[in-house]
């Protein structure tokens, strides 16, 4: 399903060459638009031609609809297009600047290559100015980078944002959109053609542009009808390559893989607990999160995990495997990449990794198997991640023993030392973890 | 030979629905939208990696682009620029609208129209890069995908354009 990972499906040819025909089709419709004239793109500020207006918001509108209609028809991904994230202030503030130099300068940077390709000496003169505004702009960002990072509201749409479902938004966009056009129209027969009001007809009247907004409003209406793909459908659209990640099992990453991981500075590690609380606060692993089955489903979550930056990969556990199992699929059903369950839960975990006797023993567990989802040990004390099994990748003994503190037992009965050595074992893994670029493609201006 | 006149502009919802298909088609093919500011920069630093290598190295945001081995110009974008470039000048040249000529106002100089292109670039250069894209990458482009960001960046640039419009009118008007 679209879109496509031409990264690694085409030579570096082919790669470059899809790319550089759809600049094509940009560049030669901008040209087409009229936006090799500065005068032109400059008189939109003035009221007398309002074609920089009405070509964006018609291109934003059309592939707008074009992009949400391939979605609810389960023709495309969105989870896997990329969102320009929202940084709120810089987006504002460099907003700000642009339109300065909009106006002063005639272009945009987009526009300005496309008056340079045909030879407008200011277009040539504009590009040249670009190049020394980004060269600055490098030279500089260093001074401000936390005002330039500031304000990240990350992957933020309207309809997250509003509440309400695609559909509905886009039917709203294209609503304004064709209440500007009307005024647009009304603002170039007055300022532009100079007509007196008594001259300018109010009422929309040419069929075919009323034909065109019709068609528009009802590709919107349609949206609405049949909204956006659910979990469970998109669930179906992946389950054919999830189910042979999950028959050769390559997401079940063995303990000893995470703790290796976990102490790589280079990458952030993220555990996800999924049992209830009791469970949790007898043991969980070292900087691991509770995180209950209703949070997995919510939208907030979700959001967090599609935010994580590119260096993160994130557990899922539980007491066997079961469970982990579920919130795989639903995370995964909502584009959450670098995401990979314990092998074997807790219960295997404290196998490799074992508490001392005082804190827990291990149950009579001959039909335990990995959809067992209760815990395989009786615990006489609750340490969290108060232990040495919290935490195989640090070096023993920073921890308080809490065998010696009860006064039943000595040191030595409690097989502290054994324990110890078992924690400090070097196991033998099949490396699975393979981190994925978030996006092979990040839009225009990334 | 007299030369003959350039074919009129497209009409500009026609325009727009042909910019929103191509937009629709980058978005399908390749994830992404289309940008232009983003290869700018790249080859901007190509340049100065060519001129000061130590330099691009020394500094963080020159050196994730060109640091070390690594080339700018081997991105997506700068495909997606040259192309962009191409487009123009084959329709430039389709449209007969390929010709050397200065576009300015009727009451403003040539050199000043230079110097105010120039100055405009440069000011609009360094806003797309605070932005994080310019009016196609982060106005169309996340626009289309309704990015609250997208349209936040559209209000200033838009609002900061109409604001000034009247104190630089000489530029323009007549």
């Amino acid at each position: 399903m679209a879109p496509f990972d031409l990264a690694s499906s085409l030579n570096a040819f082919s790669y470059a060459l899809v790319f550089s025909v759809l600049g094509i089709g940009f560049g030669a419709v901008l040209e087409m638009a009229g936006f090799g004239d500065s005068r032109k793109l400059a008189a939109q500020f003035y009221f007398r031609d309002m074609t920089v207006l009405k070509v964006m918001f018609t291109a934003i509108v059309v592939a707008c609809v074009l992009v949400y209609l391939a979605s609810a028809f389960e023709l495309l991904d969105f989870s896997r297009i990329w969102v320009n994230p929202t940084y709120l202030a810089s987006g504002i503030v460099g907003g700000l600047i642009m339109g300065v130099g909009f106006i002063v300068g005639g272009f945009c940077p987009g526009t300005s290559l496309v008056a340079a390709a045909t030879l407008k000496i200011d277009g040539l003169f504009f590009v040249l100015g670009a190049f020394f505004g980004v060269y600055l702009f490098g030279e500089s960002v260093a001074r401000f980078e936390p005002f330039f990072l500031s304000t990240y509201l990350g992957r933020f749409t309207l309809p997250d944002w509003l509440g309400l479902p695609a559909g509905v938004v886009v039917l709203l966009l294209a609503l304004v959109a064709l209440g500007m056009f009307w005024g647009a129209e009304i603002a170039e027969a007055y300022f532009g053609e100079k007509r007196p009001w008594s001259h300018i007809r109010l009422i929309p009247y040419k069929p075919r542009k009323l034909f065109a907004a019709l068609v528009l409003l009802i590709g919107c209406v349609a949206l609405i009808a049949k909204g956006q793909p659910t979990p469970e459908q998109r669930w179906r659209q992946i389950a054919a390559s999830a189910d042979k990640l999950l028959r050769n099992r390559s997401i079940f990453v063995h303990p000893a893989e995470v703790v290796e991981l976990k102490s790589d500075t280079a990458l952030a590690i993220r555990i996800f607990d999924l049992r209830d609380e009791r469970d949790f606060n007898l043991f969980h692993i070292g900087d691991s999160e509770r995180v209950s089955g209703s949070e997995i489903a919510d939208p907030a979550f979700i959001k967090r995990l599609l935010d994580f930056p590119d260096n993160a990969i994130s557990f899922l556990v539980s007491n066997g495997e079961q469970r982990a199992l579920g919130a795989w699929k639903t995370l995964k059903a909502q584009g959450v990449i670098n995401l990979y369950i314990i092998e074997g839960g807790i219960n295997r975990w404290l196998e490799l990794y074992p508490l001392p006797q005082c804190v827990a023993s291990k149950r009579d567990t001959r039909n335990k198997s990995a959809a067992d989802e209760r815990i395989g040990y009786r615990f006489n004390l609750a340490v969290g991640s108060r232990a040495g099994a919290a935490y195989p990748e640090l070096e023993i003994g920073k921890w308080p023993d809490p065998c010696l503190s009860s006064d039943r037992q000595t040191r030595a009965e409690t097989g502290e030392s054994a324990v110890q050595e078992k924690t400090k074992t070097k196991y033998h893994y099949i490396k699975k973890v393979v981190l994925q670029r978030k996006r092979a493609v990040k839009g225009g201006c990334g | 030979m007299e030369k003959r006149p350039p074919r009129p502009y497209l009409n500009p919802y026609s325009a727009g629905v042909l910019l929103g298909i191509v937009l629709f088609l980058s978005f399908y093919i390749t994830g992404g939208g289309l940008g232009a500011s983003a290869a700018i920069s790249r080859v901007q630093t190509a340049i100065l990696d060519w001129i000061a290598s130590g330099h691009v190295d020394r500094v963080a945001y020159f050196a994730e682009l060109a640091g070390g081995d690594k080339n700018p110009l081997m991105h997506y974008s700068v495909y997606m620029l040259a192309g962009t470039f191409l487009g123009g000048l084959l329709s430039g040249l389709v449209n007969r609208r390929l010709r050397f000529e200065l576009r300015k106002g009727p009451r403003i100089s040539s050199g000043a129209r230079l110097v105010f292109a120039l100055l405009g670039g440069a000011v609009m250069g360094y806003g797309a890069r605070l932005a994080r894209g310019c009016t196609s990458g982060q106005a169309l482009s996340g626009g289309a995908v309704l990015a609250v960001g997208s349209f936040a960046f559209m209000a200033a640039v838009f609002g900061s354009a109409y604001l000034l419009a009247w104190f630089v009118r000489r530029l323009w008007n007549e």
